[in-house]
């Protein structure tokens, strides 16, 4: 429970802000954590084990019947995901197999919040150690022990406070099953003792628009009810602020959703944004930016322009002064990309070519010559020696399945973790489960795409309306690779001009695309346009624009599907 | 006693809806029904924790196991809630 010792007035407390803005209300605090019961006994009697027995199993009845009771508020109100949660919650307060481990250890002599509390500590390590995706139900798991622990203690239920006049939301920190239930017009800021600039918090905040400051020590010591002014930007939190300063705040707007920070749909759903670079040069650029990471770097332009291939040491330097930039991101590297439309001294087409666009170009290229692509990878895989930053590396010009492995192999045997490949040929997207069951992830290049599903050159500006990734058989393709790619549990992102588009990038992730990369100067209309639409929006837009027949209607009906603005200024 | 054998196609596995579905499936059948990793210790399928715990993955396969009149109808259900998702329902 929080201390409610009044803290001067006038006073502010210091945090790091994470969502931009300005919010003025009363303090609401998040119930504070249910503690952990004593090993207390009950009276010993049969009589004494059936009262207990009875009281866990009405707690749990009660936990079981609010959270359904919730799921279908959240089902009436059209969302159906909340509902979705709410219901698996519920299933687990009523798990048969919970309820004989309660009822064991009463039997054993256990008081019942005891003998709750460590039937959950079974589960809990159970799933705490097992994979990725049961690891984040163990949150799940606590939040409805400590419902049911709050009703057999008579303590003040966990969850969001709900209430008719906005308020400042405190708490140590959000868990996501806190803030299903959240009403954002209510909230006017958030405020939190933990967390950082990429926690759910904050990138719920930013989803929102709701100015937030994390990491601000003594926050959850702030008496109830007293009126603060959060300010998001400075990360400052001003306690009984001046009449003027509380004005200010509630005649400023809401921040513009072009706020910095990671991707994410208006309802939270990440979708990390990422820069296309050529070299070290541009990092500066993607930070500025807010890039998550490198989603192509491009590494062409070390090996244009000479006789003889650059050496190891000057990969290396190259690769490791970008994975130096993105310590807590992702940089996906794209081995050599040459071929006969884009030669190289020193390595020179195998013969004259009358359609280079169809010839020995990319992966194609380095299978004839491996040694450039061993020499690559292993400047890769020692550049990412000791850093952070997430190396992942992809092939050019991929066509099938046995292509991919012969790349994975590749990177397995330098010394490179995640290898994916590129799908730019319509061969790869129609057999993308193929290529996903090879390597980690997979990369469409929509412009190769756009140019080989409609048999139209790149270079042809005859050919333009043909090269346009708004032809609903391109968008056919890339919903093919993104539903193979998820069906293998894999990644697939987008790094063509296509993800630059924000209309286009809200379409991309309706159709399935995880992650979206493109020029630096392009990220901040993407991620507003992306925070403004709920993934659902983007799902029907996506539709929409499937069900269309030409490339400009299916720009039209998407625009149709997204209720606001995604033009940059908009 | 009837068994099944399932390869899991939903891309979540067996979590999630098509978890919840299972559950909620085996949890309306009269008798016993449990569920294993393919050469695993075989769990309570009307157990969503111990349904979760078994972290069963796309692309893998499971054994769901059954006894009485009725066990042959109940895997034509339980299989079609594993992969509901997966088969668009």
């Amino acid at each position: 429970m929080p201390d409610l010792r009044p803290a001067p007035l006038g006073a502010v407390l210091t945090g790091t802000g994470v969502s931009p803005g300005t919010g003025v209300g009363p303090v609401v605090h998040l119930a504070g954590a249910v503690p952990e019961p004593p090993p207390a006994r009950h009276g010993g009697t049969p009589e004494d084990a059936r009262a207990e027995r009875a009281a866990a199993t009405a707690a749990l009845e009660a936990v079981a019947a609010e959270l359904s009771e919730r799921g279908a508020q959240a089902a009436a109100a059209g969302n159906a995901e909340a509902r979705d949660v709410l219901e698996a919650l519920a299933m687990m307060a009523r798990d048969v197999e919970l309820a004989e481990a309660i009822a064991g250890r009463i039997d054993a002599g256990l008081a019942a919040p005891r003998a709750v509390f460590e039937a959950f500590a079974g589960y809990r390590r159970m799933l705490a150690g097992a994979g990725e995706y049961l690891a984040a139900r163990v949150a799940d798991l606590d939040d409805v022990r400590d419902r049911a622990l709050a009703r057999l203690l008579g303590l003040p239920m966990p969850g969001v406070p709900r209430r008719s006049e906005p308020f400042v939301l405190v708490a140590r920190d959000l868990a996501p099953a806190d803030t299903v239930a959240l009403d954002p017009e209510r909230v006017v800021a958030f405020v939190t003792e933990e967390g950082g600039p990429t926690s759910h918090t904050a990138i719920l905040a930013r989803a929102l628009g709701v100015p937030a400051v994390v990491a601000c020590p003594g926050c959850t010591e702030l008496a109830e009810g007293a009126v603060v002014l959060v300010d998001g930007s400075t990360g400052t939190v001003r306690i009984d602020p001046p009449a003027t300063g509380v004005r200010a705040a509630r005649r400023r707007r809401r921040p513009p959703a072009a706020s910095p920070g990671p991707g994410a749909t208006k309802d939270g759903h990440p979708v990390p944004l990422l820069a296309n670079i050529g070299g070290p040069q541009d990092v500066r650029a993607a930070l500025e930016a807010g890039a998550e990471g490198i989603g192509l770097y491009r590494t062409e332009f070390l090996f244009l322009d000479r006789a003889d291939p650059p050496s190891q040491a000057e990969q290396q330097a190259a690769y490791r002064a970008v994975l130096e930039a993105f310590p807590q991101g992702r940089v996906v590297v794209r081995t050599l990309d040459a071929g006969a439309d884009k030669p190289l001294g020193f390595l020179p087409p195998p013969g004259d070519e009358p359609n280079p666009a169809l010839g020995e170009r990319g992966l194609r290229m380095l299978r004839r010559h491996p040694q450039v692509l061993e020499a690559q990878l292993g400047a890769l895989a020692r550049a990412a020696a000791g850093l952070s930053a997430r190396l992942e590396v992809m092939a050019p010009m991929v066509t099938d399945a046995e292509e991919a492995r012969a790349f994975a192999a590749a990177c397995t045997a330098a010394g490179i973790e995640h290898a994916g490949v590129m799908v730019e040929v319509p061969a790869a997207a129609l057999r993308a489960g193929d290529l996903a069951a090879e390597v980690e992830f997979l990369s469409i290049g929509t412009n190769d795409l756009a140019q080989y599903t409609c048999a139209a050159d790149r270079q042809l500006g005859a050919l333009a309306h043909l090269q346009d990734p708004w032809q609903p058989a391109v968008l056919d393709l890339v919903a093919l690779t993104a539903a193979a790619a998820a069906d293998a549990g894999r990644g697939c992102g987008v790094c063509g001009e296509a993800a630059a588009d924000p209309l286009l990038a809200c379409v991309l992730v309706g159709l399935g695309v995880t992650s979206l990369s493109m020029s630096a100067s392009a990220l901040p209309a993407v991620r507003a346009a992306l925070a403004r639409h709920t993934l659902a929006e983007c799902r029907s837009a996506a539709a929409a624009a499937r069900a269309a027949r030409s490339a400009g209607r299916a720009r039209a009906a998407a625009r149709a599907h997204l209720p606001a603005p995604v033009e940059p200024g908009a | 006693m009837t068994q099944r054998q399932v390869r899991i196609r939903s891309r979540v596995g067996l979590h999630a809806r098509p978890a919840a579905l299972f559950v909620q499936t085996a949890a309306k059948a009269p008798m016993e029904v449990t569920v294993a990793k393919v050469g695993g210790r075989p769990v309570n399928a009307k157990s969503i924790l111990a349904v979760l715990g078994l972290d069963a993955r796309c692309g893998e396969e499971i054994v769901i196991t059954a006894e009485g009149e009725s066990a042959e109808r109940l895997l034509d259900e339980l299989e079609a809630a594993v992969n509901a998702e997966a088969d668009g329902a």
